[in-house]
């Protein structure tokens, strides 16, 4: 081996100190430069209009995002209810029941490959699925474009989290006679509580965001849409549609959607980081 | 349970039988909505593969090698597409890789314990930023600052050359690329640092032991231990830089055609289908689209193959080294 002095190494070493340290700063500081963007941006565009007012027509100033705030709401809520459960069940099978079997396996290879399929082929597939089926764009369409983005996430997730949950427990609630189910319920989904809410949520935060599924599913609308039929407002879209467009007051928007989409989806992090650093100390 | 206690070493549940209706009934439950996961992925093979009949028969292999893209007289080829997929993608894994290899080392290694804390948390929070937020910063703050300082440096730097040729317009390939980075870097770096984490201490204090200095101990031990997790990191970055869509939109100008120049605009797979799909009236166009979309997602597919193989065999040969 090559012989060099220690003053060398130590030169050496700091100098590659220094250019980690350095390009380090630079994509933390380039992170928090979009940071403050968002938050300098879109708290000025953020007022009461904004939170309780409709839309108002292309190029006049005013209006809000009501409709699209409670219709993002919506969607995220109703694909959580579908994607969740059946996800949740998934996991259950997969850590409780397949575990080594063939079936087992190929379920989670497949759902490794549908974790790393990108959105807008998920939009994609429920477009020709139920769009061109139902003869129209509806947030229906979109909330089941988001479950089946939430779906191998919450299957997996919650299989790992089932499976840290010591063997001994589930022994010993069979041997007291319980039925699988009322063991798995009560007794091994006790142990793994705070871990499978952290995965549902983290995993709502993931697809409280995304764009590109709701493209040609639940398009977008300036009005009030309960029913979820038909077109529906949400923030993503118009984030989309406004900061594409040439109004200023609408690019304001846009910045404002993005800083709620935002600090929604942070808050929903830190909410789940939270209860994991529970786990841990309790 | 009777079963387990006779295979003390056995961890499988999967042996224990019960023959209650209940039971019964729940198991098939969880086999069911197993199924719903395999059935979802042979409908979304099928549904892109009948959708896009018509594009398949029209073009054949052509789709995949010609340029023109032209909806006024129905000629459709996916190769600018492609091309810019794959471009944008290698401008962001080479920026973002060693990015993230440095934040990465400096969370672990050289920042304070503090410090390295509360980055790594900040870090791990913009990895859950959704895309559309980048896009939108790169359009209206970073393309400006691109085409004001970066790109006129780069040409004063490197000369126009067939790289850097072309008014430096701030939206473009060079741009998209740079983004995705952005938008990747946090993501890879967190799981670098978890890696990097992982590498026992004892090894790495007798190579201080010995005299070496933190860059040697990064270089030889480190880094060789953590090798095969930090590909399985950028595999996964890969994926996601593939398939991303709303950061891309916004910065790369859609443009059809194939360029060298890395300040021209182009588009990718999935910004075509995002500007494109809603206007498409067609039903050759359509079908066209569907069809870049089933190529987009044969692509992330190969791609996850390979990562969850690579995974798997990282796994069996002890972990990281």
């Amino acid at each position: 081996m090559r012989q060099r002095s220690i003053v060398q190494r130590r030169m050496v070493n700091a100098a590659i100190t220094f250019i980690a340290g350095s390009a380090a700063l630079l994509g933390i500081f380039m992170l928090v430069w979009l940071l403050v963007t968002v938050l300098g941006r879109g708290a000025t565009a953020i007022n009461w209009e904004f939170l309780t007012t409709l839309p108002k027509s292309a190029g006049s100033v005013g209006g809000g995002l009501a409709n699209a705030i409670v219709g993002t709401l919506m969607i995220t809520v109703l694909a959580t209810l579908i994607g969740v459960p059946v996800g949740l069940m998934a996991g259950i099978y997969l850590a409780e029941f397949g575990r080594d079997s063939k079936y087992a396996g190929a379920v989670r290879f497949v759902a490794g490959i549908m974790m790393g399929a990108p959105s807008i082929v998920i939009g994609l597939f429920v477009y020709t699925l139920l769009v061109v089926r139902m003869g129209s764009f509806s947030g229906i369409a979109g909330a089941v474009a988001l479950a089946i983005i939430m779906l191998p996430i919450v299957t997996r997730t919650s299989e790992d989290m089932l499976k840290l949950v010591p063997n001994q427990l589930r022994e010993s609630a069979l041997a007291l006679g319980a039925p699988e189910h009322k063991m798995i319920f009560q007794v091994v989904f006790r142990a793994a509580k705070s871990g499978l809410i952290t995965g549902v949520i983290l995993a709502v935060a993931r697809v409280s965001g995304e764009t590109a599924p709701l493209l040609f599913t639940t398009l977008n609308s300036p009005y009030w849409n309960a029913s979820m039929q038909g077109p529906t407002a949400n923030l993503t879209v118009t984030i989309f549609n406004y900061a594409m467009s040439p109004y200023a007051d609408w690019q304001a928007k846009a910045w404002g959607a993005s800083l709620l989409i935002m600090a929604g989806v942070l808050f929903l992090n830190l909410t789940a980081r939270l209860l994991a650093r529970d786990r841990k100390s309790g | 349970m009777a079963v387990d206690a006779r295979q003390p070493n056995s961890e499988s549940a999967g042996s224990r039988k019960q023959k209650s209706p209940a039971n019964m009934l729940f198991r098939a439950l969880g086999a069911v909505c197993c199924g719903a996961i395999l059935l979802l992925m042979a409908g979304i093979l099928l549904e892109l593969l009948s959708n896009s009949q018509m594009s398949i028969r029209t073009f054949g292999w052509r789709f995949l090698t010609s340029a023109a893209w032209d909806p006024v007289v129905s000629k459709f080829g996916a190769l600018s597409s492609i091309y810019g997929t794959i471009v944008s993608t290698l401008i962001a894994l080479v920026v973002a890789v060693p990015m993230s290899l440095v934040v990465a080392l400096f969370l672990v290694e050289l920042a304070p314990k503090k410090l390295a804390g509360v980055f790594g948390t900040a870090i791990e929070l913009l990895a859950a930023i959704p895309s559309i937020i980048y896009g939108m910063w790169g359009l209206f703050v970073f393309a400006p600052f691109m085409a004001d300082h970066i790109q006129p440096a780069l040409q004063r730097w490197f000369g126009a050359g067939p790289l850097f040729s072309g008014p430096p317009m701030g939206i473009g390939m060079l741009t998209a690329g740079m983004i995705l980075a952005l938008m990747i870097l946090p993501f890879i770096s967190s799981v670098m640092r978890d890696v990097l984490q992982m590498v026992p201490p004892v090894i790495k204090e007798s190579a201080y032991g010995l005299g070496a200095t933190t860059w040697e101990v990064t270089k030889d031990v480190s880094i060789p231990y953590g090798l095969r997790g930090m590909m399985g990191a950028i595999f996964l970055g890969l994926g996601r830089a593939i398939g991303e869509t709303m950061a891309v939109t916004f910065v790369i100008g859609n443009d059809h055609k194939l360029a060298t120049s890395l300040f021209a605009s182009g588009n990718t797979i999935a910004s075509t289908l995002a500007n494109e799909f809603t206007e498409a009236s067609e039903p050759l166009y359509l079908s066209s689209l569907v069809e870049l979309g089933l190529a987009l997602f044969l692509i992330t597919a190969v791609f996850q193959i390979i990562a969850q193989l690579w995974l798997r065999y990282a796994d069996r040969n002890g972990g990281a080294r």
